[in-house]
């Protein structure tokens, strides 16, 4: 076999392969989205006809509406308050020298390595702990939901954001400082907006974490107080009619919607 | 503008001295450069002066300031890097007028100096460009700019060509050379090329292994180096092991005698610059005479390399100038080259591993 037909054979594999990994993942989102629309209420195929009912149904849910408003309001706060944290935290792991920096950078990212279910577990029995110990109202609380939320997040703001700071380059903070700015002057003016495209991803992905987040949440939440991914649950216990896929579809596009528009005023592909 | 006065500095990390009792005045108005091999604690030495790295011992004075524990942003000192270093997310016009914002000048004074600074380095009409859409040369020429117009007491240049291509390097160099002394800065500059080094200073300092080994003008350097480092590392020169047996009289190890200016005897070493040796025609006659067989010649132009075995641990370079009507030495024949008795620099004490 010459060396050109390989390399072609070789190149067409590989597009063969990409394109086989892309379909498999966008396999149970086409089928979310196609059921969406399906007439019937049990799904089968083929579709007995197409409507968009199920979407309309959807605001007039008071589950599903107030769901999306919690998992939003939690999202949001737990976003706020994981940057506030995860930004320093990162500054200091990647400029700052200190004994156990690297056990801190690993535990910074356990979050994302323990099982959402034992995450739940853990923070569920340590709510409990802290509310007979301070008989604070915590558990099922707002408060107690979004703490745990902010523990999602973290991992993700440090990890971009170190990741972030380790590509720029640090003779421009010293640049600034003999200019004549300050430690924490050149903090803001320089160094941020150099990493800004880190933050305004850690943000998002943190956003995403917390909004889509099902097992965790299943611990932290009162009565009364459900999130979106919860509603959705529920809702399948008793039925399973394209409304949950109508819903699915309004939760992928209002992702995909923030996702694009980040990307337009930051260029995330540049950080991930 | 003022004068800097660095006072025995030392600068420890555990083991390891980078900086070791580092003492030199810079006039006012004067170019240094400090040179050296890399590790050599050049750098260091020079952010030590800008203020991102302390000294475990000894001052740093500038003008009638004492700075050695000042932080960056209160020294005054404006500095050019090798990466260049501009913000990214700012103009041209942004980068050069954020050392006067740092000053709390109004923004109606800023402008005019911005725009008087980037026309001091031609780039007046780029003002509203960002650096990434800046050419390497005119990134340098913005972090000049930037280091320049907020008027500084001294300027700190570290390796600030040695991003730039080979032809653009020698016009920044004349230019960096012109502005300073029409400006008449103190300026330090930091680098590893001997030739920027030479056709930039005003002096010279020499360093490795963290300490001064000499300074001077160029032709301090190399024609009166103190030390084989120095003989070494600025020019070049063959080194010729042996002892002066009695004044005048040096032995190589390989048995060859030659006239020369040591005058204590003992264990030495001779420097020989390549440029001052010359092929011998004929009968012509020298102080130090010496027949060998060409083993390898190198044609640079201008001049050519001759390189000359005398005999078995010893080999010499010679460089001629290349004249059209010379017949150069080929590789296997013998020729003559010859030395007058000032040529070789001696330097006393046996041969050091450094």
């Amino acid at each position: 076999m010459s060396r050109l037909t390989s390399r072609r054979l070789g190149s067409l594999a590989l597009t063969g392969a990409a394109g086989l990994s892309l379909a498999y993942i966008l396999l149970p989102l086409f089928f979310v989205v196609w059921l969406s629309f399906f007439q019937q209420e049990i799904p089968s195929f083929p579709p007995e006809g197409y409507s968009l009912k199920w979407f309309a149904a959807v605001p007039g849910n008071d589950r599903f509406v107030s769901g999306f408003l919690l998992s939003l309001q939690v999202a949001v706060i737990a976003t706020a308050i994981g940057l506030a944290l995860g930004v320093p935290a990162a500054v200091a792991l990647v400029r700052a020298r200190f004994f156990g920096r690297e056990a801190l950078n690993s535990l910074l990212l356990l979050p994302l390595v323990v099982p959402g279910i034992v995450l739940g577990i853990a923070i569920y029995v340590f709510h409990v702990e802290a509310e007979i110990l301070t008989e604070w109202h915590i558990l099922g609380s707002l408060g107690g939901l979004i703490a745990g939320h902010v523990l999602i997040v973290i991992p993700w703001t440090v990890r971009l954001v170190t990741a972030g700071l380790v590509g720029m380059d640090r003779a421009i903070e010293e640049a600034a400082m003999s200019l004549g700015a300050d430690r924490f002057t050149t903090f803001r003016k320089i160094t941020l907006p150099a990493i800004l495209p880190a933050v305004v991803a850690a943000a998002l992905f943190g956003f995403i974490a917390s909004f889509g987040n099902l097992e965790m949440s299943l611990f932290l939440v009162g009565p009364g107080r459900t999130t979106l991914p919860i509603a959705i649950l529920q809702y399948l216990e008793w039925k399973i009619d394209p409304t949950i896929a109508a819903v699915s579809v309004l939760q992928i596009l209002f992702i995909g919607g923030a996702m694009l528009i980040t990307d337009r005023f930051v260029k995330i592909s540049r950080v991930v | 503008m003022a004068r800097l006065e660095l006072s025995s500095l030392v600068k420890r990390y555990g083991d390891l001295r980078a900086v070791s009792d580092v003492s030199l005045t810079v006039e006012d108005g004067e170019f240094v450069v400090l040179l050296g091999p890399s590790g050599c604690g050049k750098t260091t030495t020079l952010r030590i002066v800008a203020g991102f790295v302390e000294p475990t011992a000894g001052s740093v004075r500038l003008g009638q300031r004492d700075i050695t524990h000042l932080p960056p942003w209160k020294r005054n000192a404006g500095l050019v890097f090798q990466s260049y270093a501009l913000f990214p997310h700012l103009t041209v016009n942004e980068n050069v007028a954020f050392g006067l914002e740092m000053r709390k000048m109004p923004p109606a004074e800023i402008a005019p100096r911005v725009a008087e600074a980037l026309r001091l380095v031609r780039l007046a009409h780029l003002g509203e460009r960002l650096p990434r859409q800046l050419s390497g040369g005119q990134q340098q020429r913005v972090a000049l700019a930037r280091a320049l117009v907020f008027r500084p007491d001294i300027l700190l240049l570290d390796e600030p060509l040695s991003n730039l291509d080979a032809k653009l390097r020698q016009d920044v160099r004349v230019e960096i050379r012109e502005l300073q002394r029409k400006i008449g800065l103190t300026t330090v500059m930091v680098t590893h090329d001997q030739e920027e080094a030479l056709t930039m200073a005003d002096r010279l300092v020499v360093m490795s292994d963290g300490r001064i080994r000499q300074v001077g003008s160029q032709q301090d350097l190399y024609e009166r180096p103190a030390d084989r480092f120095v003989a070494d590392f600025v020019g070049r020169s063959t080194f010729l092991e042996g002892h002066i047996e009695t004044p005048g009289r040096f032995i190589t190890q390989g048995g060859l005698t030659i006239a020369c200016s040591g005058l204590e005897t003992g264990p030495a070493a001779i420097a020989l610059r390549p440029e001052r040796i010359a092929l011998l025609a004929g009968e012509e006659k020298a102080d130090n005479a010496f027949e060998g067989r060409v083993e390898f010649v190198s044609y640079l132009g201008a001049q050519v390399d001759v390189h000359l075995r005398l005999n078995a641990s010893e080999r010499i370079v010679v460089q001629v100038p290349n004249r059209p009507d010379r017949t150069l030495p080929a590789i296997g024949e013998a020729a003559r080259i010859g030395w007058s008795r000032e040529t070789g620099r001696v330097f006393s004490g046996a041969a050091t591993t450094d």
